[in-house]
């Protein structure tokens, strides 16, 4: 998959409570929550934003609530993938298991600014840096996550698992 | 070589040997459980997997507690949701308001978790319940859907740091200084993927109320879960509540660790988290006339019956400031009915304070106890991010429910010792 955006920065522990605000959480409506998004941090942003635009943070990323309507948001705002230093596990996972892509990279917060064109090559393990022209590594995801990944998300992957237990029995 | 609490907890759930740190593997869940916020997500995705029913019905916990009793139309949809999945699929372990309880105080006291467990919960403070010796880890929905579905939860085998506290508390120094010290120690990422374990002379003679409000914030750091090895104390808790038979797991003395930090507590002070970041400890004695306009005494964290206890015993003969509201939540029904036999609530309400039925209700900002613009709070809830209490530009400050009881009297973040001597 080749994913191509604006970078949008963040800084280190960026939490559940800033992407999507508690007071929102009584409902999981994707469009609905993706209008509130980051609105805490910067009121303007999803309009600021656009569609397939990246997210390049710092260290743990996505720290504090396990309300998944948190990558939701994030999804449903528009983002089509997330680079951080590192991931705080509960949103790990839960990017994971919607299909919101996340890929961790030490190098990409110093070396990348707001509104540079990031292209992201996730079979490679790859992004480019458009404007600087200059390439960085992503680390690579467990086989095991990627059987994930490549099923459609952890859904997909229950279905499945359900269809052999019943064959099973 | 030995093996940690939590490497032998893993080992007794999964059908893949001599794992080793970092491996992901897949583990039989002995309880799995969702609230009104993380469930609604959990049951669509549960209903669209083709499942007929859930992995077993005793071992599935859904508990209303964020937002109920519920604070408004779309809230009251989503509890409803819970409700009606409860019983079209016989989940014996739905919890009514009027039964209920906050989910990680509510379900150990049941009964429902139990030492060696793995535990997943569809919220981040699931870790509380590692105070019984059990493997408990905060999931999303999916996950929890997941585990709905097939009994089993796939993970990493985390590496362990482990915490070695000695030395003589301080009067009015609780669990929650101490989690409060650790996490400024090493910071909110600084056990990020990892478990915390909580050991040494400190922690043995530390009540379970205690050892729950330290699990409780290992997330705060960023941990996978906190433990503690169950002792007479865990035994004595348990007496009358397991609901069924549990095995008890200790750490080997040659177990590996990533770490061991040693903690001197004899020089922690009563602690207070500044906004906006839970790391941000300062000692009591270095806080200079911060006013507060609220004071939270409750939640996952704090709300059992000894945080009231203390509460109450700073708050006897007391009144709670003219500039600040009070608002005392127990975090169960059997807290509650407790506190009001001891007398504790007669204190509360004599006092000048608001008690509330339990409920995660103004810790995450959902309602009863929402800041304005401007407005501060003490809380000895577990995060003080930005807006986490109400609006963006509003203040939370982290700490025991001696110093919440203490500033209310006050209206400023005070010592207990300022109200009470000795």
């Amino acid at each position: 998959m080749i994913i191509k955006g604006k970078i949008w920065k963040f800084k280190d522990n960026v939490d559940t409570d800033v992407i999507i605000p508690a007071r929102y959480l009584n409902t999981s409506d994707p469009e609905e929550l993706a209008l509130h998004c980051m609105e805490d941090y910067d009121q303007e942003f999803v309009k600021k934003m656009d569609k397939g635009d990246i997210i390049v943070a710092g260290k743990n990323f996505g720290c504090g609530s396990s309300r998944e309507h948190a990558p939701i948001a994030l999804k449903a705002a528009g983002v089509s993938c997330i680079i951080a230093q590192s991931f705080a596990r509960i949103f790990f996972r839960n990017a994971i298991n919607i299909g919101l892509p996340i890929f961790e990279s030490e190098e990409i917060t110093d070396q990348c600014s707001e509104g540079e064109l990031l292209k992201v090559d996730t079979e490679k393990g790859i992004m480019e840096n458009i404007k600087k022209g200059k390439t960085y590594k992503l680390n690579s995801l467990p086989a095991f996550i990627q059987n994930i990944i490549s099923l459609g998300g952890l859904r997909e992957y229950v279905k499945e698992e359900v269809k052999r237990r019943k064959r099973d029995v | 070589m030995g093996k940690t609490i939590v490497e032998k907890i893993l080992s007794a759930h999964t059908d893949t040997n001599n794992f080793k740190t970092g491996e992901i593997i897949k583990a039989r869940v002995d309880f799995a459980f969702a609230n009104d916020i993380t469930a609604p997500i959990a049951i669509k995705y549960f209903k669209e997997s083709g499942a007929r029913q859930v992995f077993d019905k005793k071992r599935v916990g859904l508990i209303p507690d964020h937002f109920a009793p519920n604070k408004d139309i779309k809230s009251a949809e989503q509890c409803k949701l819970l409700r009606e999945f409860a019983h079209e699929y016989e989940i014996e372990n739905y919890f009514e308001i009027g039964k209920m309880g906050i989910e990680h105080a509510l379900l150990p006291e049941k009964g429902l978790i139990l030492p060696g467990d793995i535990v997943v919960g569809a919220d981040s403070h699931t870790d509380t319940s590692g105070a019984l010796g059990a493997f408990a880890i905060g999931v999303g929905s999916t996950d929890l859907a997941a585990i709905m579905v097939l009994g089993e939860v796939w993970l990493k085998v985390p590496p362990t740091i482990k915490f070695v506290y000695s030395g003589k508390l301080n009067k009015w120094v609780s669990g929650k200084d101490l989690i409060l010290y650790t996490i400024s120690k090493i910071g909110v990422d600084g056990a990020n993927y990892k478990v915390m374990e909580f050991s040494g002379e400190v922690i043995k003679r530390l009540s379970m109320d205690n050892r729950f409000t330290m699990c409780n914030m290992a997330i705060e750091a960023g941990a996978k879960t906190g433990i503690i090895e169950p002792d007479e104390i865990t035994l004595e808790y348990l007496k009358g509540r397991a609901k069924r038979p549990y095995q008890i797991y200790k750490s080997d003395t040659d177990a590996h660790y990533e770490k061991i930090i040693e903690i001197d507590v004899s020089k922690i002070e009563p602690q207070v988290a500044f906004p906006h970041l839970p790391e941000n400890a300062k000692p009591i004695s270095e806080i200079d006339n911060i006013k507060i306009d609220q004071s939270i005494i409750g939640s996952c964290t704090n709300g059992r019956i000894e945080d009231l206890r203390i509460a109450a015993e700073i708050l006897k003969g007391q009144q709670v400031h003219s500039e600040v509201r009070l608002i005392v939540i127990p975090v169960t029904q059997d807290v509650y009915l407790k506190a009001i036999q001891e007398g504790l609530v007669e204190i509360f309400i004599a006092a000048g304070a608001a008690v509330s039925t339990p409920t995660c209700g103004p810790c995450l900002g959902g309602y009863m106890g929402i800041l304005a613009k401007g407005e501060r709070a003490i809380s000895t809830t577990n995060r003080n991010f930005v807006g986490r209490m109400g609006h963006p530009e509003s203040e939370v400050y982290l700490a025991s429910p001696a110093v919440a009881a203490a500033s209310a009297i006050l209206g400023r973040i005070a010592s207990p010792e300022e109200v009470k001597q000795g």
